[in-house]
């Protein structure tokens, strides 16, 4: 996957993608949530 | 000649709108709580991208960069618990609850935080003579790094220890005056330098490469290329990770991503961040900021690092893997790439970057070191918790005295000592603060006696475990050849495990077994710490 040969280092890029992908959706569900 | 007048007109457009932004946090700083905690109103986007510009330091591009290029993409998993405990979980479950707790209790300090939580002023005290004490150590660090870099760029026209001076002299001007204010709007700045400036070499690195794909099978062909040296120690190629178990792996797993990847929960100079906001709102779209931020930064430097192997190996100039073209020396990898790789004009943005990242990382370490001693010291000791309309004076008294310090050691300690005193500083919060603050946001029935006892059990087993086990740092600490006549007490693999793996878990046995036998705080006071947590 991405052209590298180990999945335990594609996981990796993977998982860097997926967890900024995570704050990304985390911060839009949560704009305006939080000032009660 | 003309590449370092453009740089130096770059400077000073730079060192303009930094000595702005620090007169404007002079000018919004009007008490203490503006001093110490922005008034608890600072933008989202500041907060998140503060944290971001203080937390990466020129030691994490250059350096880190550099051991990529020697260790390859498994650093990748750095990246990946950067953004999934020093952003998802700091922000989401540690950082609302820092700000809670802290508004509840008045703290405007890390010490502080830890100190009222417990009912405890030994908490406070202890706390901020740890970070008073230690801190200049990884300030030195990144003030070493900073003057390195100034002397080679300006060759023959800026010693060392005037580059040194004049470096402390700019950061010390804006924190001085403009307090977490000055330092944050600052670091907003030199974030954004360092975000463009990463992006772009990312970018023109897989440009030059062919693209993403051709550029890491390109790597994963050089798999042979690896050195009989590294190979005995677990190297398996750049775009694998290391032998299970081998010197590398415990080395990339244990003291890199391990190391790093946790220790981030409990620096002080970034739990502070998260008091600096009004509500969880601030915090939730900081979250946003925060794991792009993040991304860029880590990603782009391990990234660019492995790669430029493979730049370096069919370059005809060079013909050789990147370790070996700069000459063994890792940290000179990612600067030779720059200078060889990339157009003239990137050189520029790209020296301003590490001049962002070093001097944003500076400014929040002179400030904390400054609230270590002003506000967490010397005031409840000498002042005896009436001391508050004195607290800005002893602040900037303390970063003065912490700024002198820092420079007394920059001047004195080998540019070997950056990466071991960051590792140091590091290990030592990890151990010390974290299972207590973890105790202080998340469990009422963690006590005084079992926070005290788990950060007196982390310090000494760190101390220990860096003086006499872990190789790196007990040879270049001296204590253990002195005393036994031989670099370290322990055999492989202890001697590359890092302490954060054996002192953390230590410390959160010590603070649960003590804290189940010793008196719990009053259930009147646990209801003002945790008022309006869910």
């Amino acid at each position: 996957m991405f052209g590298i040969d180990d999945p335990q280092v594609w996981l990796a890029y993977l998982a860097c993608i997926l967890s900024a992908g995570f704050c990304v959706v985390y911060g839009i569900i949560n704009w305006n949530k939080g000032d009660e | 000649m003309g590449d370092l007048m453009f740089f130096t007109v770059a400077v000073i457009v730079y060192l303009f709108l930094t000595a702005y932004l620090g007169y404007y946090g002079y000018r919004k700083t009007r008490n203490a709580l503006d001093y110490l905690v922005a008034g608890r109103d600072v933008h989202p986007v500041v907060m998140a991208v503060s944290y971001g510009a203080t937390f990466i330091s020129t030691s994490a591009i250059i350096g880190f960069g550099g051991v990529a290029a020697m260790m390859g993409m498994g650093l990748l998993w750095l990246t990946a618990l950067n953004i999934i405990v020093g952003i998802i979980v700091a922000f989401i479950f540690f950082g609302k609850r820092t700000r809670k707790m802290g508004h509840n209790l008045e703290a405007h300090t890390f010490p502080e935080l830890l100190g009222k939580r417990y009912q405890s002023p030994f908490i406070q005290n202890f706390s901020g003579l740890i970070i008073f004490v230690f801190m200049p150590l990884y300030a030195a660090a990144v003030l070493i790094g900073a003057a390195r870099f100034l002397e080679s760029t300006f060759p023959g026209v800026l010693d060392y220890n005037v580059a040194l001076l004049i470096y402390a002299l700019v950061i010390c001007a804006y924190v001085f005056a403009g307090g977490i204010k000055g330092v944050m709007y600052t670091d907003a700045l030199q974030g954004a330098i360092m975000f463009v400036g990463m992006i772009v070499l990312v970018v023109l690195t897989y440009v030059q490469l062919g693209g993403i794909v051709p550029a890491h099978q390109a790597l994963v062909a050089m798999a042979a290329q690896v050195p009989e040296k590294l190979t005995a120690q677990g190297h398996l190629g750049w775009t694998r990770m290391p032998a299970l178990g081998s010197p590398l792996w415990w080395t990339l797993v244990s003291t890199i991503v391990m190391g790093v990847g946790i220790g981030v929960l409990a620096q002080p100079q970034l739990a502070v961040r998260f008091m600096t906001v009004k509500s969880d709102k601030e915090i939730n779209r900081g979250v946003m900021a925060g794991g792009i931020f993040i991304l860029v930064m880590t990603g782009a430097a391990y990234l660019v690092g492995a790669l430029s192997n493979v730049y370096f190996f069919n370059h005809p100039g060079f013909g050789k893997i990147a370790l070996a073209a700069a000459g063994g020396n890792v940290d000179k990898v990612i600067p030779l790439f720059i200078n060889s790789a990339m157009p003239r004009w990137f050189v520029t943005i790209f020296m301003l970057t590490l001049l962002s990242a070093a001097m944003s990382t500076s400014s929040s370490q002179f400030h904390t070191m400054g609230t270590a001693i002003g506000r967490d010291f010397i005031e409840p000791v000498f002042f005896k918790g009436k001391g508050q309309q004195y607290t800005v004076i002893l602040t900037k008294s303390g970063i003065l005295v912490g700024v002198i310090l820092t420079v007394l050691l920059g001047a004195k300690l080998p540019t070997s000592i950056i990466a071991i005193a960051t590792a140091i500083f590091f290990g030592l919060c990890a151990s010390t603060f974290l299972p207590a603050y973890s105790g202080a946001l998340f469990f009422k029935w963690i006590t005084k006696t079992g926070a005290i006892a788990s950060m007196l059990a982390g310090f000494t087993v760190t101390a220990l475990w860096f003086l006499f086990v872990h190789k790196k740092e007990a040879e270049a600490l001296g204590l253990c050849q002195a005393l036994f006549n031989r670099p370290t007490l322990a055999v492989m693999p202890w001697t590359v495990v890092d302490p954060v793996l054996i002192a953390l878990p230590f410390s959160f046995i010590v603070v649960i077994v003590v804290s189940l036998f010793t008196q719990k705080p009053s259930d009147q006071h646990l209801e003002k710490c945790f008022k309006h947590f869910k």
